[in-house]
């Protein structure tokens, strides 16, 4: 375990040393960035809007009580959403995505040997093949997780006011109550570090697969399960930490 | 010129190469024959720098390489192109990318200058036309072709190639080999080619170096590999049937010539 750790550790520094110009970690980034956000839009808002949904028909299930203004539903939407559901399950599905892409992705290079070809010429495939996924997960899973904070409030709408649990007024009024910006600010702080987590596990797992086929399927498996855990981690020291 | 010495490599406790030292030469087609499992590959990633020896040395043109500051190895890595087993192209570009691909990291030509490298590269390997291909849609022997254009883009002065006929059909192969040889002579550089087909031995070794068991057992040319007396080598190269039946014709010719001078 400590060993992995010191691996990994080795395995970020090398990251920053011997890069390629910024002109080219530029272009790799914008690609890169293509892949992880633009790609994961679909699965992030179908994922966002039905677990707004069912919160706020779960929530107003559990608060079927005359003493509790129906404009509650819409604050504990909003408030779930932006602690916990919008950066934390946005994020365990990108670690799913995107995470087994990347390292299927590099483990594949690994194992054809295309990594050992930017070697010979010279060029820190670490740095050139891992750096650009990085930044474009620092870049966008906070984009991400704000879409995913209006998608999950729009299904609780939708939700709440098809079935009639309250009406539009009163969950606008609820969303409304009580707003503490820095909740914001907090659930994109957690989406930083889990882009951090997870696109850096996930490419030391695939960077470091040798063997075949087979090695590829497990490092996307340990890659998941690692960022994963991870994530929910982070989850639990920022929480301690930044409330 | 490379030179190699006493390159000793171990994997887990287990010798891989024993003190291997040599010389390779330039303009020359330098081949690295054994049986599988006997280190070749292993020497061949040690002298580019993808494995680094436990002892030893590699000198390119006389610059010491293997522990040297990482901006000298930079710039000798620079000069060094290789054609892999598996061709190693990278699965997202098109041939055409693959090949500017050295010349955009390395060169920094213009734009202009670097395709016309390219379409130079392509049409020296026979594959004009094929720009925009992806490496998916190639034969085997076009990704090797396309491996070795991506090799030589940057005027290398150092070519290798790993088992560059291995999955190929014998004519294919041999074309090859020509093209490898071909490349070699007209650059005048200095390539190692890492082989276990008697074909590449007889068609363009011109210096040979024969790994038995993690040790160099023999070295010379094509000219004499048929008349050595190392067991091993022996071995190797008559447990193919047509190997057999060509030492029997040359024993018989030679059997005849002397025949004819006693009479």
């Amino acid at each position: 375990m400590l060993q992995h750790f010191g691996k990994y550790l080795l395995f970020m520094s090398s990251l920053f040393t011997r890069t390629e110009s910024p002109r080219i970690i530029f272009n790799r980034t914008i690609d890169e960035a293509i892949l992880i956000g633009v790609n994961s839009i679909f699965i992030v808002a179908i994922v966002s809007t039905f677990i707004g949904a069912v919160t706020c028909v779960q929530v107003s299930y559990n608060l079927n009580n005359a003493f509790i203004p129906r404009s509650t539903i819409g604050f504990m939407v909003r408030e779930m959403t932006l602690l916990e559901l919008a950066p934390t399950i946005t994020s365990i599905v990108l670690a799913g995505k995107v995470g087994s892409s990347i390292a299927g992705g590099l483990g594949t290079m690994q194992i054809s040997e295309q990594v050992d070809a930017l070697e010979v010429m010279g060029i820190n495939s670490a740095s050139y093949l891992v750096l650009p996924k990085v930044i474009a997960a620092f870049l966008v899973f906070p984009m991400l997780v704000i879409l995913s904070m209006f998608l999950s409030i729009a299904g609780g709408y939708v939700a709440g006011t098809v079935t009639g649990a309250l009406t539009a007024q009163e969950y606008i009024t609820g969303i409304r109550e009580d707003f503490i910006p820095y909740n914001v600010t907090f659930a994109l702080i957690k989406s930083v570090v889990f882009a951090l987590l997870i696109s850096s596990i996930s490419s030391f797992r695939g960077y470091h697969t040798s063997g075949g086929a087979l090695e590829v399927g497990a490092a996307s498996t340990t890659a998941v399960t690692n960022s994963v855990i991870a994530v929910l981690i982070a989850d639990y020291v920022c929480a301690q930490l930044l409330l | 010129m490379i030179e190699i010495h006493n390159i000793h490599k171990s994997f887990n406790g287990k010798k891989v190469l024993d003190g291997i030292s040599g010389v390779f030469e330039t303009g020359k087609t330098n081949l690295l024959l054994g049986a599988s499992g006997t280190g070749k590959s292993v020497l061949l990633k040690c002298i580019v720098g993808l494995i680094k020896p436990d002892v030893g040395s590699v000198t390119f043109d006389g610059t010491y390489f293997t522990n040297n500051k990482l901006d000298i190895r930079q710039e000798i890595r620079r000069k060094i192109g290789m054609l892999f087993q598996g061709s190693a192209l990278f699965d997202s570009m098109t041939v055409e990318q693959n090949v500017e691909f050295p010349l955009k990291m390395l060169a920094h030509m213009p734009k202009d200058e670097r395709l016309d490298r390219v379409n130079f590269c392509l049409k020296r390997v026979g594959l004009e036309g094929s720009n925009k291909k992806m490496p998916s849609e190639l034969s085997g022997g076009m990704k090797k072709r396309v491996g070795i254009a991506r090799a030589i883009a940057p005027h290398c002065t150092y070519l290798f190639c790993d088992e560059p006929n291995s999955g190929l059909d014998p004519l294919t192969a041999i074309k090859i080999d020509e093209l490898i040889k071909e490349i070699t002579e007209e650059y005048n550089i200095t390539t190692i080619v890492v082989t276990h087909d008697m074909n590449s031995v007889i068609e363009i070794g011109d210096k040979i170096m024969f790994l038995h068991e993690g040790r160099k057992a023999w070295e010379g040319t094509r000219d004499d590999i048929l008349d050595s007396n190392v067991k091993e080598l022996n071995e190797f190269i008559f447990a193919n049937r047509l190997m057999r039946d060509a030492k029997k014709v040359e024993e018989e010719e030679e059997e005849e010539e002397r025949q004819k001078h006693s009479s």
